[in-house]
């Protein structure tokens, strides 16, 4: 019955998603302490090649159809649903981004599997998964169980390493038919963001601003500690949405990935959507002034004061 | 046109949150409720839609009790007319209000059902792809933008990937789209206005169930300890900054300052 954890598969441009490594990562540890197999279901149109990426699964579960060569919500949901009626898995895991946010609740609805989301572990006890959720923006976890012992995992990125699951191989193929495809969607293109004036993922020292910061004006001040400190400005999501700092300089789940040998967090308060995106850094220092914001939780350093404070203390001190 | 807006309150985040008694809840005795952040959005997006289209907004809230004042601030922003939808003594999970809207929306007409792309008060996913596959209709999420066709049959949206990485779809009208921002910052609601219309504005009703549940065991919730990691540095700013140039020197990233 239950013998099997899907792991629904991102990929973009013939690449898998670091994310997918995530799933399968943890879908490994799950499986042997379930003693169940992993499937990898791989969607999309003449993406055989990707399959030798997908080493860490036990089947790869292939839906290859000219339909579904770019992702789109509808096709996706109409491919799955099935599958996953048929298989009864003990778990379907897929990552918390858009494709997943998208398909996960809809499959949800459609199979009558629970959803377990904004996940951050997922563990199996007594043959049953036992799933840690993340609500209220980081600032409350949950722990819950699914009443028939089965159900769907979204994961947040970036909360499991890649590598366990990145695995070269060959394993075998199950190639399934689309049962009825569904047009209500259709892909038009994608629009690729235009070069900044700077990478942040490529400086080594990132001195980023949230909603904390007030004021536009006192942007003024945190650009003078990033040139003192021979850093560059980046920002949460909130800044970019103002428009005052351009999209590019947006850390996070629809930002940039970041993993600087500093990243000083000054009014952020550590959001998810925003670890995501920073919690790799060498060195994290948080300064907010609220001593329960979730920031302190990945921050090596953290000090509870107000940033307009801090910051110009601190460039002064710098310049010495 | 018909646009319907889906909008909820959530737990205001700068007050302290407690779990309750049971240790599987929020105690909601002492709080704070806001708008959630991306039904804003979503309402902005829609008043936009109206204004360059022709279009008639309607917002939908669940009635949990306390949403009055939510539906009023969306009248004083421009909305056309505002419904709650069954009678909950608690905020239900996702599923359940999916089931209720499945069921409130079979009495109304209408083209595109916005909702705020997620909230920060769910575990068992959101309501916008809940709601779509409870009703069978086309849903996108993460949406940031939105254009309607000439002929209002379809629409044509973006949805945003890591990286600033942008899909474009075109959908077929119903639909349902969850909205991660909008072209606007959200309009300003009077405060005298949106009082003024709590006492003298129509909120319609809407029958639904109530029941059904997400099939999720919460078993428990707790605050994470958020200083589990960090070392935290007291003083005053200029103490702060004290220690900071210390860390930073031994790590051997002050070089910049030569600069
Ligand atoms: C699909 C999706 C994708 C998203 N992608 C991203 C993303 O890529 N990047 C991202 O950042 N977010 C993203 N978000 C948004 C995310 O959920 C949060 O809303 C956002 O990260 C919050 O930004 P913030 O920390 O600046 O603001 P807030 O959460 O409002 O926090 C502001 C903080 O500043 C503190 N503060 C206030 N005043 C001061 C002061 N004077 N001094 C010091 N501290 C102060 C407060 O205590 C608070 O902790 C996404 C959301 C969704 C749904
Ligand atoms: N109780 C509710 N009343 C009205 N809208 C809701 C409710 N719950 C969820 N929604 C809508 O669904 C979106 C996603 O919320 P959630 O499903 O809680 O993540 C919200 O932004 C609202 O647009």
């Amino acid at each position: 019955m239950s013998g099997t954890i899907l792991v629904l598969v991102e990929h973009r441009d013939g690449v898998v998603a670091d994310a997918t490594f995530e799933l399968l990562g943890r879908a490994r540890t799950l499986a042997s302490a379930a003693s169940v197999e992993v499937e990898a279901v791989l969607l999309g149109s003449g993406v055989d090649d990707l399959v030798g990426q997908l080493g860490a699964a036990d089947r790869v579960v292939l839906i290859d159809d000219p339909a579904l060569a770019e992702f789109t919500p509808s096709g996706y949901h109409s491919a799955l649903v099935p599958v996953v009626r048929d298989r009864a898995p003990l778990l379907v895991l897929a990552a918390n981004t858009g494709v997943g946010m998208d398909v996960a609740a809809g499959l949800s609805m459609a199979t009558g599997l629970a959803l377990a989301a904004y996940a951050i572990d997922v563990t199996v006890a007594g043959g049953s998964p036992l799933v840690t959720c993340q609500l209220y923006a980081g600032k409350i976890n949950a722990r819950v169980r699914f009443a028939d012992g089965r159900g769907i995992v979204t994961l947040v990125v970036g909360t499991a390493p890649a590598e366990p699951g990145n695995v070269a191989g060959s394993p075998p193929i199950e190639r399934i038919g689309v049962a009825a495809s569904d047009g209500r969607i259709r892909f038009r293109r994608f629009i690729r963001p235009e070069a900044g004036d700077v990478d942040i993922t490529r400086e080594s020292i990132l001195v980023s601003v949230g909603r904390g910061i007030g004021e536009r004006e006192n942007l003024e001040l945190v650009e003078e500690l990033a040139t003192v400190l021979g850093g560059v400005v980046s920002s949460s999501r909130p800044i970019a949405d103002a428009g005052w700092l351009p999209r590019t300089r947006q850390v996070g789940k629809s930002g940039q990935r970041v993993k600087p040998r500093l990243y000083l967090a000054l009014g952020i308060s550590g959001a998810p959507e925003h670890l995501e995106g920073m919690r790799g850094a060498d060195l994290i220092i948080a300064v907010n002034t609220d001593p329960r914001a979730p920031i302190y939780g990945v921050a090596n350093y953290g000090a509870v004061a107000d940033v307009i404070d801090v910051v110009p203390a601190l460039t002064k001190q710098l310049r010495g | 046109m018909e646009l319907i807006v889906l909008l909820k309150a959530v737990p205001d985040l700068t007050e302290e949150l407690e779990i309750d008694a049971a240790g599987t809840g929020l105690a909601t005795e002492w709080l704070t409720w806001v708008a959630s952040e991306w039904d804003e959005y979503a309402v902005e997006e829609a008043l936009q839609l109206k204004e360059s289209f022709g279009a008639t907004v309607t917002c939908l809230a669940l009635d949990t009790g306390s949403v009055d004042e939510l539906l009023a601030t969306c009248l004083a922003r421009g909305a056309d007319r505002v419904l709650k939808v069954g009678s909950f003594e608690r905020p239900p999970d996702s599923h359940t209000a999916a089931r209720a809207f499945a069921a409130a929306l079979g009495g109304l007409s209408y083209d595109l059902v916005l909702t705020g792309v997620q909230a920060i008060d769910d575990v068992d996913g959101q309501v916008g792809p809940l709601l779509g596959a409870a009703l069978d209709l086309p849903h996108v999420s993460v949406v940031t933008h939105i254009a309607l066709a000439t002929d209002g049959k379809s629409a044509t949206v973006n949805q945003e990937y890591a990286g600033g990485i942008v899909g474009e779809f075109e959908v077929d009208l119903p639909a349902i789209l969850g909205v991660q921002t909008s072209r606007e910052v959200p309009r300003y609601a009077p405060v005298s206005r949106v009082r003024q219309l709590l006492k003298t504005a129509e909120i319609g009703h809407l029958d639904a169930p109530a029941d059904g549940g997400s099939g999720l065991i919460v078993e428990a919730m707790e605050v994470p300890k958020a200083d589990h990691q960090a070392e935290m540095i007291g003083g005053n700013a200029d103490a702060i900054a004290a220690r900071l140039v210390e860390i930073l020197r031994e790590r051997g990233l002050t070089s910049g300052s030569a600069r």
